[in-house]
């Protein structure tokens, strides 16, 4: 899918002629231009890596600004896919756990948690978060302030030379930030998990800093982590729904002190 | 007999107390009958006690670097996990018979499964296995919570669940973040999580990388430990779930994120940042007090009130595990005293509420005319849990409280202090609240329904009598296996 038609999707078509739409496509855009310049001076795959974790940056902040759920959840998706063939780029010969790890990632991120989540969604029939916490252009701009606190806060963290000019610390950590808005600023239960899954996602990002180095356990934490993970929040927002009719979470506020 | 004995030796206990109780909740999940399957609980719980009170007195040998061993840290305190889950598991036998219009398979598999699960977190010397375990016990404990089946038993769940998930992908996040420490490093056993490697290649950890793993590896077990400002979930899953698995989340899975946050610290000082790493401790621990007591002093609801002292208790230990050695020995110490009060209160607490159908102090009152033994037994709970002086957490609070002045934190001392006094007046004010006074005539016709059986009074009696016992009579035993575990953190330079 190219950006261009992300933009041009119903949730953002309300933006289109207002000068703040800008926001959503230049970090896609401007990351890789960003990064070409030092891709002369770094082993190629790293050049394409930072082009994926641009992407997957820019995606943070669709999520952000998206007020209809369908494409919260896309963004989620195309970012799980995202991550998901990262393993591959970074390996110059292929071995087959990181393919099969690969493999597994985008099979769950980018399809069974995202379908399980539109079911939900149907089942509950409501597609936009009309009332969140935190707006969407406040969002917004959490997400790129958190984008340039990660990156400085990355700065500070030494990285080996293989990792050196990578953006992988500070894309992992803005994901993690974005997760994080979501989680607190959404009410909507979908909304939420779909945030946990973003924080996911950069906690993924993280990982693949270590996938040399550390058995396939951790790896295979995270998928675990997710799948069932989902599967629980599944049934608990199917029971919610039954319970409170609906899937807001603003209105579970029986127990409050 | 001697081959018997032979092979005997041959198994490996240590494995064997996770294998048990998951072999108990696979059996458990395909048990027939709904009415002899609470059963497989205290079956399954006594041999987990008698596992680990065994392998308490007659430690096994540990192979170096080992990724799951019952090392000195597992002997300190999972046996009082095991003592805490076979008397749950006895009153959950009647528990489950007064509910038996509800279905049990799925809560006692799972009530079995998080045992297993307990255990393994206890013993992990890998850091990812830790977090297996630890999130294994988080899902496990989902259902848990909900059995009740009520709206409030919903939000609750939902509230743990994300509250819970967000700490334990945090503490995914410090994990990596400190085997990346351990990749920059290099050298030998570059990348090799056991904590006896990260521990030994300490010196040439990267400081800025364990600085970023423990502040998010304290927030991320903190959650599931219950330290404030990450106690949010505590009150209401507490407060919505039944008291055996308020109990067992309360004195079980709270000390597993505990010896993880404590193994943690380990490594953090051997890479040279132990000061650091107390005084955030230190730090969380008083505002965890803080924060306990001024709820405790606003709370009428009963239940709840046991989350707040729950979240009192979780701000000690982290406080005493950053006042060095002695404080550390009074921690686990404090662990001992504090998993069996609480199991007490959760079940007494638990007979009140059936009885009195209601949670507020608005709503029950009279308790020790309706329900005298539970009442009795509620407020000789309250007493030791608030450190009245036979009762175990006395001796290990004061030994906190020295240590603190031994240290040179006069300051959070007299904090502490002041915190335990503001919490004993709010835990009195909901206690006598409920049990004095006369019965409410809604109560009187919810409490004609529920009669308190041996089943019910026996467990929360025994725990109290073992907070005493901890008290008057602590054994050697356990002296000891607190000395080796502070030796095994704080290593002899």
């Amino acid at each position: 899918m190219r950006i261009a038609d992300w933009a041009a999707d119903d949730g953002y078509r309300i933006f289109a002629d207002e000068p703040t739409g800008l926001v959503y496509s230049p970090p896609a855009i401007f990351y890789p231009l960003l990064t070409t310049r030092y891709s002369l001076l770094l082993p190629p795959m790293t050049g394409t890596l930072n082009l994926l974790i641009g992407l997957s940056m820019g995606l943070n902040l669709m999520a952000l600004g998206s007020s209809r759920i369908p494409s919260l959840i896309r963004a989620m998706s195309v970012q799980g896919v995202v991550l998901g063939i990262m393993p591959l780029l970074m390996e110059h010969h292929i071995v087959w756990p990181v393919a099969l790890v690969a493999l597994a990632t985008v099979a769950v991120k980018g399809a069974i948690i995202p379908r399980l989540l539109q079911r939900a969604m149907r089942a509950a029939n409501i597609d936009r978060d009309m009332e969140p916490l935190i707006g969407f252009i406040p969002s917004l701009l959490l997400g790129a302030g958190g984008t340039i606190v990660a990156m400085a806060l990355a700065r500070s963290l030494p990285l080996l030379p293989e990792h050196a000019g990578s953006l992988l610390v500070p894309g992992a950590l803005a994901s993690v930030l974005t997760g994080f808005v979501l989680l607190i600023g959404r009410t909507k239960a979908i909304s939420q998990v779909c945030g946990y899954l973003i924080l996911e996602n950069g906690i993924y990002l993280f990982g693949l800093l270590l996938i040399h180095a550390t058995p396939l356990l951790v790896e295979a934490g995270i998928l675990l982590d997710l799948t069932v993970g989902v599967f629980v929040i599944g049934i608990i927002v199917d029971h919610i729904q039954r319970a409170f009719d609906s899937l807001d979470t603003s209105k579970l506020t029986v127990l409050r002190e | 007999m001697n081959a018997l004995i032979a092979l005997l030796s041959r198994i490996p206990l240590d494995l064997l107390l996770v294998a048990l109780p998951l072999a108990g909740a696979a059996l458990a999940a395909v048990w027939r009958s709904n009415r002899t399957r609470p059963w497989l609980l205290p079956v399954v719980g006594a041999g987990h006690a008698v596992l680990s009170l065994w392998l308490l007195f007659v430690p096994p040998p540990i192979a170096a670097g080992a990724w799951f061993a019952f090392d000195p840290i597992a002997r300190a305190v999972l046996p009082a996990v095991s003592l805490l889950f076979l008397l749950c598991a006895l009153y959950g036998v009647s528990y489950l018979r007064v509910r038996a219009e509800r279905a049990n398979r799925v809560f006692v598999a799972l009530l079995l499964a998080v045992l297993g699960l307990l255990s393994a977190g206890h013993m992990a010397g890998h850091l990812g296995l830790l977090w297996i375990a630890t999130e294994g016990v988080t899902l496990a404990a989902l259902p848990l919570l909900h059995f009740s089946d009520t709206p409030r038993a919903y939000e609750a769940t939902w509230k743990y669940l994300l509250v819970g998930g967000t700490g334990i992908a945090l503490s995914l996040l410090g994990s990596f973040c400190l085997g990346y420490a351990s990749l920059y490093g290099g050298g030998d056993g570059a990348g090799d999580l056991t904590f006896t490697a990260l521990i030994a290649k300490g010196a040439v950890l990267s400081r800025p990388w364990v600085l970023t793993a423990w502040v998010l590896l304290l927030v991320g077990y903190g959650t599931k430990m219950g330290l404030a400002p990450m106690h949010t979930w505590k009150p209401d899953a507490y407060g919505e779930a039944p008291g055996i698995v308020g109990a067992i989340l309360a004195g079980g899975v709270t000390t597993v994120a505990f010896t993880a946050i404590l193994r943690v610290r380990a490594v953090v000082a051997a890479a040279g940042a132990g000061p650091i790493a107390d005084r955030t401790l230190i730090a969380i621990g008083l505002f965890s007090l803080v924060v306990a007591a001024l709820f405790l002093l606003g709370t009428r609801d009963f239940k709840r009130m046991l989350a707040y002292s729950s979240v009192e208790h979780m701000g000690i230990l982290a406080l005493a595990a950053g006042l060095g050695a002695p404080g550390l020995w009074a921690a686990l110490f404090h662990v001992w005293g504090n998993s069996v009060t609480k199991g007490a209160l959760f079940l007494s607490a638990g007979n009140i509420r059936r009885a009195a159908g209601a949670r507020t102090m608005d709503e029950v009152g009279g308790m020790a005319m309706l329900t005298p033994v539970s009442a009795a037994i509620f407020v000789a709970g309250m007493f030791a849990v608030t450190a009245l002086p036979p009762f175990g957490p006395f001796f290990s609070e004061l030994l906190i409280l020295r240590a603190t002045f031994h240290t040179g934190h006069g300051l959070a001392g007299a904090l502490f202090l002041g915190c335990l006094l503001f919490a004993f007046f709010g835990l009195t004010r909901v206690v006598f609240a409920i049990v004095d006074g006369r019965p409410r005539v809604a109560t009187k016709v919810a409490g004609r329904r529920f009669s308190e059986t041996s089943g019910v009074i026996v467990p929360p009696l025994i725990l109290l009598g073992l907070s005493l016992w901890l008290g008057l009579a602590l054994p050697d035993v356990l002296r000891d296996s607190w000395t080796a575990a502070v030796a095994q953190l704080y290593p002899a330079p």
